[in-house]
């Protein structure tokens, strides 16, 4: 099912909590919505699932308008599923019957067959005859899937469903909840608040402030072509440093940095933005810049380095060239994609 | 982006004036609420009204000869319970939750049954035990010759330690809870900074027990301020008994309700104390204390056992085998007669018919303030469900009063339309009274487990099940109600086993000639004839260990 919500504007009392927001997920997709908390990610899962009216705009689903102003589908005749941040078990029902409780069109016998295969498609073969809380929370949290698409929903709505679960569950179930959506081809929006997650099983990821859809793209363009310093900054790690622009690219103090926009004029003083990664460790290399602070990280070091000037900058060096706190190293630059911002704005540079 | 900001500045100002009021009252629930809450606020209102018009004719009198002592009488037996269930109460959950010694696991859940035992049973079989011509003391006079051998158990002190044993579970339930969430952990703490053992208990773990300690001594002294039967038996003059008096004896329900307004000044004071301790206390109390147990040493440990052993034995083992051996003798005198049959058949029915009521209430009540969180209909929540402070006297004639207004208006109406012929109306001398005093007192008893319940529908509860296509009805019957079962029927039975209990709303408020088991033990102890109240007695403690069994068995769920 494709999912379109235009220009969704919602509000409670008088504060604007979604202020036009509007993205497209292709059918059979993973959409992710990311922001800081209380930014109105989760109230844009909610307008859709139905349980929040919209103001303005309206949500489309394949070729229904399911919400615009003064009309709303219930939750319950949407058809789509939803996994809740507390996983929301009834707690009276053994886990096939959870799962079976969706299910309550069909007759008992299909309902049945239905729920154990779901459940036993998911690896829960074993657990149909507990109580969800004689679950562990990554269980409970197969069984909130399982009974979430169980009546095979077009679409899935999953809000923060992994916040409870330890950071190494939570990696590894975001990899088997991407694979499964996948298999079964359905269209997914999940709420997050972890970009790790979001870069794990989402094909576009939305980043949202203050009610406001600031980039709505893959993983890859949003570290990589952030639209704007909220994003860039939201994004991974970065520095923003002082650059001008020249004839054949834009001068910062540790060098010519090839390429940038095209619609900028030599003499025009610029922020660029430097991720980890553009920056290299090369020991032959004339420019250095003091280790003021290591982060060993296994495969990598993240070093912090000082500059003259008073900047600092990450670079993210392989393992092997370990430096102590205080010496000077070799640095260059390697920049594949030159962002740059307005020294007054906050909207990147078109390429 | 400026088509948004159009529609922003001329939509706020259309919300005309009209609307921005309909939007800040409270919904259609809060009717709900405020009917239930309504008995409470009514009595509350009648009482404070009467006390400033007095009755001219009757209260001097009260004033110069009655109020004197019935205040003294009331402020010293408040004082010492609230002292001897602290000491109790404390004493005996610090035992069991913390220490080892031989008999602890018995112990922890024993001391709870003499929640079975009501003050006005255990105060019967203390003096028909203990007085002169009690089977005590003439086995001392056998053994020790003629004299009085032990102190009048009519006394002051006799009724403080006769409530201090009914009420103490109140202390050491809480108290208990909030040792074991302490653990012997707390004590290594203060042994970690020089402390010994004995310096740790009152320097570091009694403190931190303290707003539940004072929580649950706030409820034993509202039991005490609310108590009837036990003071009428030893004939010790308190408010409640005042206000009967006046009531039954000068006939003058203004004198009743002067009296009252002093009582439910005296149960507010408490009510505030108890709330401002209950929002400091807050703990989730597992089954065994953190950090193990302190083993005691030889002597402490049989001490220890000695101490629980006498508290059990005087505060049940004793007083309920002397019940059973009374009523014993009194049905092979044909005790279980017709009457008695008819006593037991009135209890049970009136109790479980109110107890249904009230059950029905509580989860009105709780759907009500689930479904409206407007601060108007939240306040009548809270009111609903302090009623269980007013005293049973004080309900009683708060709500007789206005039922009389009511019942006299409308045999007025009824006179106007059939002159002569129209029925007289008796509202006040009917059930409804009973009922709704009833109401208004174990409300909070019921209300309590539902809600514990309720919390558990989660509003992503809710809204998961809608998701799946179930809502209305079909959503109440498939998943709230059997969330909500186990509260329905704890409540329910609570509040039965309260009813059964009580005595003074019946007494004062029966349609004449009703008897049921408590007021059969009333009529029975104020004539001194312990054996016949033994019986009705029996079946009320009998009653009465059921929530004891709930309560123990809820203990053991907390793991």
């Amino acid at each position: 099912m494709r999912l379109e919500v235009d220009n969704v504007v919602q509000a409670y009392r008088t504060r604007q909590v979604l202020q036009g927001i509007s993205f497209q997920i292709e059918a059979g997709d993973i959409g992710c919505l990311i922001g800081p908390s209380g930014c109105g990610k989760t109230t844009v899962l909610r307008c859709i699932a139905g349980f929040e009216p919209v103001l303005e705009g309206q949500i489309i689903t394949d070729d229904a308008v399911i919400s615009g102003p003064g009309f709303t589908v219930p939750p319950e005749h949407r058809g789509i599923g939803m996994v809740f941040q507390d996983f929301a078990l009834l707690p009276h029902l053994k886990v096939l019957e959870n799962v079976e409780f969706g299910l309550h069109s069909l007759p008992s016998t299909a309902r049945r067959e239905q729920a154990l295969a779901t459940l036993s498609s998911m690896g829960l073969a074993g657990t149909i005859d507990v109580y969800p809380h004689e679950l562990s929370g990554g269980q409970q949290q197969r069984v909130a899937l399982a009974r979430a698409l169980a009546p095979n929903p077009k679409l899935l709505l999953m809000d923060e469903p992994f916040s409870s679960l330890d950071a190494e569950l939570r990696h590894r179930l975001s990899i088997e909840v991407r694979e499964l959506l996948k298999e079964r081809g359905t269209t997914a929006l999940m709420v997050t608040h972890d970009q790790q997650e979001a870069f794990s099983i989402a094909d576009k990821i939305g980043v949202i402030l203050d009610g406001r859809l600031m980039q709505w793209d893959s993983a890859y363009q949003l570290y990589h072509e952030p639209a704007n310093r909220f994003v860039a900054d939201f994004i991974g790690r970065g520095v923003i440093v002082s650059g001008l622009v020249e004839e054949d690219g834009i001068r910062i103090e540790l060098g010519l940095l090839k390429g940038g926009s095209a619609i900028l004029t030599p003499g025009t003083s610029v922020d660029v933005l430097l991720r980890p990664d553009d920056i290299v460790h090369d020991d032959d290399s004339k420019l250095t810049a003091m280790v003021c602070h290591k982060e060993f990280r296994g495969a990598d070091i993240l070093y912090t380095l000082c500059m003259e000037c008073g900047d600092h900058l990450y670079a993210l060096v392989p393992s092997h060239h370990n430096h102590n706190v205080g010496e000077h190293i070799g640095v260059r630059l390697e920049a594949d994609h030159v962002v740059t911002f307005p020294k007054h704005g906050d909207e990147k540079h078109p390429r | 982006m400026s088509r948004r900001d159009d529609c922003a500045a001329t939509s706020m100002p259309a919300i005309s004036r009209l609307q921005r009021l309909l939007r800040s009252l409270p919904g259609p629930w809060f009717l709900v609420t405020f009917a239930i809450a309504l008995p409470a606020i009514l009595v509350v209102g009648v009482v404070a009204g009467a006390s400033l018009s007095p009755d001219t004719e009757v209260w001097p009198h009260l004033l110069e000869y009655v109020l004197p002592r019935v205040l003294s009488n009331t402020v010293w037996l408040v004082l010492g319970v609230a002292v001897l269930t602290t000491v109790l109460g404390t004493g005996l959950a610090w035992l069991t939750a913390v220490c080892e010694f031989p008999g602890r696991a018995i112990f922890s859940w024993a001391l709870l049954l003499p929640l079975a035992i009501p003050g006005y049973v255990l105060g019967f079989v203390a003096i028909g035990l203990l007085e002169y011509a009690g089977p005590v003391q003439g086995f001392l006079r056998e053994w020790l010759g003629p004299g009085n051998w032990l102190p009048p158990i009519r006394s002051r002190i006799g009724i403080i330690v006769v409530l201090g044993l009914t009420l103490y579970p109140y202390v050491y339930l809480v108290a208990r809870g909030a040792f074991l969430t302490q653990g012997k952990r707390v004590l290594e703490v203060a042994q970690s900074v020089g402390f010994n053992r004995v310096q740790g208990f009152f320097k570091v773990a009694l403190p931190m027990a303290r707003p539940w300690i004072a929580g649950g001594v706030m409820l034993a002294v509202m039991e005490t301020l609310a108590d009837f039967g036990t003071v009428a038996v030893f004939n010790y003059d308190t408010l409640t008994t005042a206000i009967y008096h006046a009531w039954f004896g000068l006939f003058s329900v203004k004198a009743a309700l002067q009296l009252a307004s002093f009582l439910v000044l005296g149960v507010f004071i408490v009510v505030v104390i108890e709330q401002w301790f209950r929002t400091r206390a807050r703990y989730n109390p597992g089954k065994s204390p953190p950090g193990g147990r302190i083993s005691l040493g030889t002597r402490s440990r049989w001490l220890g056992f000695a101490f629980c052993a006498l508290v059990l034995l005087m505060a049940f083992l004793i007083p309920f085998t002397q019940l059973l051996i009374w009523a014993w003798h009194d049905v092979a005198e044909g005790g279980l007669d017709y009457r008695f049959w008819g006593f037991a058949w009135r209890s049970v029915s009136l109790s479980l018919t109110a107890a249904g009521t009230i059950t029905l209430a509580a989860l009105l009540l709780n759907y009500a303030m689930r479904l409206d969180a407007h601060p108007a209909s939240q306040l009548a929540g809270r009111i609903a469900t302090l009623g269980y402070a007013l005293p049973g006297t004080v309900l009683a004639i708060g709500i007789f009063v206005p039922l009389v207004f009511v019942n006299n208006q409308l045999q007025g109406v009824l006179d106007y339309f059939f002159a002569a012929n129209a029925p007289r109306l008796t509202l006040q001398t009917g059930l409804a009274t009973m009922l709704i005093a009833y109401l208004a007192r174990f409300l909070a008893v019921a209300h309590q487990p539902v809600a514990a319940n309720m919390l558990r529908i989660t509003p992503a509860i809710d809204e998961s099940i809608r998701v799946l296509g179930v809502s209305g009805w079909s959503a109440l019957r498939r998943v709230h109600f059997p969330m909500l079962k186990t509260g329905l029927l704890t409540a329910f039975s609570l509040a039965f086993v309260d009813l059964m209990k009580e005595m003074p709303i019946t007494l004062m408020t029966r349609p004449f000639g009703w008897e049921t088991l408590a007021v059969r033990v009333f009529e029975m102890t104020s004539e001194g004839q312990w054996q016949q109240a033994a019986l009705p007695a029996c079946a009320i403690v009998l009653v009465g260990l059921l929530p004891v069994v709930i309560l123990t068995r809820r203990s053991d769920n907390e793991t």
